[in-house]
């Protein structure tokens, strides 16, 4: 998996929230093999900035580009090419954790039973597989969620504070996901206030100011 | 792992397919709009009169009314949980076309809830003192009303996801757009009954039905995306 | 083509200070202009021979069923200019334009029902003008509930354009099908209002009237968007300066 020329850049993004101006010109790039950390108090628009480059929020002024081209109009292309995990979780609570995987992770790549096995033997919780996902603690559900990260293949990861919920070896499982995923030359961007791979190679820090 | 990007229309299959997953293992909440429509309808004769020939006059609007009502009512939680529990947002950034995923919920919604009205209403009319001669455009009007209604109210659905009090407003703001509905469908109904031809009015609630179906999704999906921004 | 002077009069700034200078010509314009045509028409112009001095109220009903759709089709045009381009002063223009076009909605029913009185006997009858103005009073309604039900006012906005889209959508096939209802329930001489033989002398202060309101409406958008600049940029640094 290579994602030449994958870069994914940021300029001078302006966002408000109600009457409040939280983005103000933030600009950054992030490259094959790089993991950026978002970083700062709580409140300072760490979701915002993750939202708007999803575009899930919009913003006021700025641009977002995409392997060197604005991704105005390009959407759906830039999309197919980004994984999402926010601070929800996106599972039913009625349906197994391989339903959960097969009919949302399902929408983007095509899946087989062992792409959905080998992922959730990945993030640890194979033997789960068949229990819906109610029954899952709030540790597993997030290793449910990674595990529909992963199955999206995406080059551009955005994580909304990807280690709530887990326990030191779930911490440890995240870590190494984004550094497989950037030396595999993909690229990830996380919002975190606990320590994520703070002394790894490939962290690269923003922070934002209020 | 080469990943192979889902067809549209197989992705808008897993959504269908999903809800139906779903509603399987929750029919107690298929089966209430049904019951209700059942209800109201029993209501008409207590309300006026039990006499088949009076109630005749006004049978294919009372099916009708109590049509619409039911189905408004099972559309106010259509995309609730799906926006709580952050589905539709991945829906969002799927790289899918969002309106097709959202119509593809949509129909299975409409299987779930209007088609069961659709096949019920014979029974309800019956008892209304429609006789068997109409059943068929009675079905017909209501198959293209439901649908379209299904429609209407996915995108009202969509608006007031977030919203407080949704239930009210979403009456609000569909119940005046199906007007024209209510008016062709149950007037079909008596125009059969009467020994006129009910083409007419069947052809234009066909027109507004294939209408929506090309611009509802537009309209939808406008709407998700509005109410997934917070 | 060069974009920048139709961006420089959507700024709010812009926006603000034109509309202030010009509010006052449409209302001076519009007072004058129903004032003559209230003259021309309760005095000037002859009784009808079969309605006799009721007739009148058609000189404020006819203007404001007519402003009443009007007012929906701008306020739609304005909410999906402010959807596409996102160009905030359409969406509070939008947002002025729904209260007023309620009122003449509101007026239209009042004024047709006070008229069924004298020639129907009954305050209200299902005719297919009156049924066709309280659809669009709940549309009018509906779409102020849904600006009125979020709290953030850029949700409120864009998702009230939608509804505004699919209600200009469907107004046209609710007239259309509230029409075809009353010809099949009613004899066709009931639709009064619309009677094709009306004596020139009755017509000229209806146009005035017409052009009265939609002057009267072009000073209330004014004054409705300037009250509505103001709300939504209280925060902003040039009404600080000018304050």
């Amino acid at each position: 998996m290579a994602f030449d020329g994958a870069v994914f850049e940021a300029r001078e993004i302006n966002a408000w929230r109600g009457d409040r101006h939280i983005l103000r010109d933030v600009s950054f790039s992030v490259r094959p093999g790089e993991f950026l950390k978002v970083t700062g108090p709580n409140g300072v628009g760490k979701t915002t900035l993750l939202r708007v480059i999803c575009g899930l929020l919009p913003a006021e002024t700025g641009e977002l580009s995409w392997r060197g081209q604005s991704i105005r109009g390009r959407r759906d292309e830039f999309n197919f090419e980004l994984g999402h995990l926010g601070h929800l979780n996106s599972l039913k609570g009625d349906l197994t954790a391989r339903e959960n995987l097969k009919f949302l992770a399902g929408l983007r790549t095509t899946l087989t039973a062992e792409t959905i096995d080998s992922t959730l033997d990945r993030v640890g919780i194979l033997s789960r597989g068949d229990l819906p996902a109610r029954s899952l603690s709030a540790g597993q559900k997030r290793r449910l969620a990674l595990a529909r990260l992963l199955l999206a293949d995406a080059a551009l990861w955005i994580l909304d504070e990807p280690v709530t919920n887990l326990d030191t070896a779930g911490i440890r499982l995240v870590e190494e996901l984004i550094v497989d995923h950037v030396e595999q030359g993909g690229l990830a961007i996380a919002a975190a206030h606990q320590r994520l791979l703070d002394d790894a190679p490939c962290l690269r820090r923003l922070e934002l100011e209020p | 792992m080469s990943a192979v990007r889902t067809p549209t229309l197989a992705a808008a299959r897993l959504v269908f397919q999903r809800d139906m997953t779903l509603a399987w293992r929750r029919w107690d909440e298929v089966a209430q709009p049904l019951i209700f429509y059942v209800v109201v309808t029993t209501m008409f004769p207590l309300a006026t009169t039990p006499d088949l020939s009076a109630l005749r006059e006004i049978g294919g609007g009372v099916v009708w009314v109590a049509a619409l009502l039911a189905s408004l009512l099972a559309l106010e939680s259509l995309f609730r949980a799906d926006v709580e529990d952050g589905t539709t947002e991945q829906w969002v950034l799927s790289g899918q076309p969002l309106g097709y995923l959202l119509l593809a919920k949509v129909a299975a919604h409409w299987v779930l809830t209007g088609l069961p009205l659709v096949i019920m209403s014979p029974i309800v009319g019956t008892g209304l003192g429609l006789p068997t001669s109409v059943w068929g455009v009675l079905m017909f009007s209501l198959l293209l009303g439901t649908g379209t209604l299904s429609i209407l109210g996915g995108i009202g659905a969509a608006l007031t996801v977030g919203v407080r009090r949704g239930s009210v407003l979403l009456s609000l703001l569909v119940l005046p757009l199906a007007m024209p509905l209510l008016i062709f469908g149950s007037r079909a109904v008596t125009m059969q009954m009467d020994g006129d031809s009910p083409a007419g009015p069947l052809q234009l609630l066909a027109a507004i039905f294939f209408m929506a179906l090309s611009l509802g999704p537009l309209a939808m999906s406008a709407a998700i995306r509005i109410s997934v921004e917070n | 083509m060069s974009w920048t002077w139709f961006h420089k009069l959507a700024s709010p700034p812009h926006a603000y200070r034109i509309l202030g200078t010009i509010a006052p010509w449409f209302g001076w314009a519009s007072l004058a202009l129903i004032l003559l045509a209230t003259w021309w028409g309760l005095v000037k112009a002859p009784a009808d021979y079969q309605q006799g001095d009721g007739f009148r109220i058609l000189y404020v009903h006819a203007p404001s069923a007519w402003m009443s759709m009007f007012t929906y089709v701008v306020m739609a045009v304005a909410a999906g200019v402010g959807l596409i381009w996102r160009i905030k002063l359409a969406h509070a223009a939008a947002a002025a334009c729904a209260p007023i076009g309620a009122s003449f909605t509101f007026l239209a029913l009042a004024t047709g029902s006070i008229w069924g009185k004298p020639m129907w006997g009954t305050w209200w009858v299902w005719d297919a003008r009156l049924t066709s103005e309280l659809l669009l009073l709940f549309l009018y309604l509906g779409y102020m509930a849904l600006r009125a039900s979020f709290d953030d006012p850029q949700r409120a906005d864009r998702a009230s354009a939608v509804l505004a889209l699919v209600g200009v959508i469907n107004v046209p096939i609710i007239h259309y099908s509230v029409e075809w209802w009353s010809t099949l329930h009613q004899p066709a001489s009931v639709t009064k209002f619309d009677k094709p033989s009306i004596d020139l002398a009755m017509l000229i202060p209806l146009f005035i009237m017409i052009v009265g309101f939609q002057l009267y409406f072009g000073w209330a958008v004014s004054r409705r968007l300037r009250g509505e600049i103001l709300r939504r940029e209280r925060n902003a640094n040039w009404l600080k300066e000018a304050a």
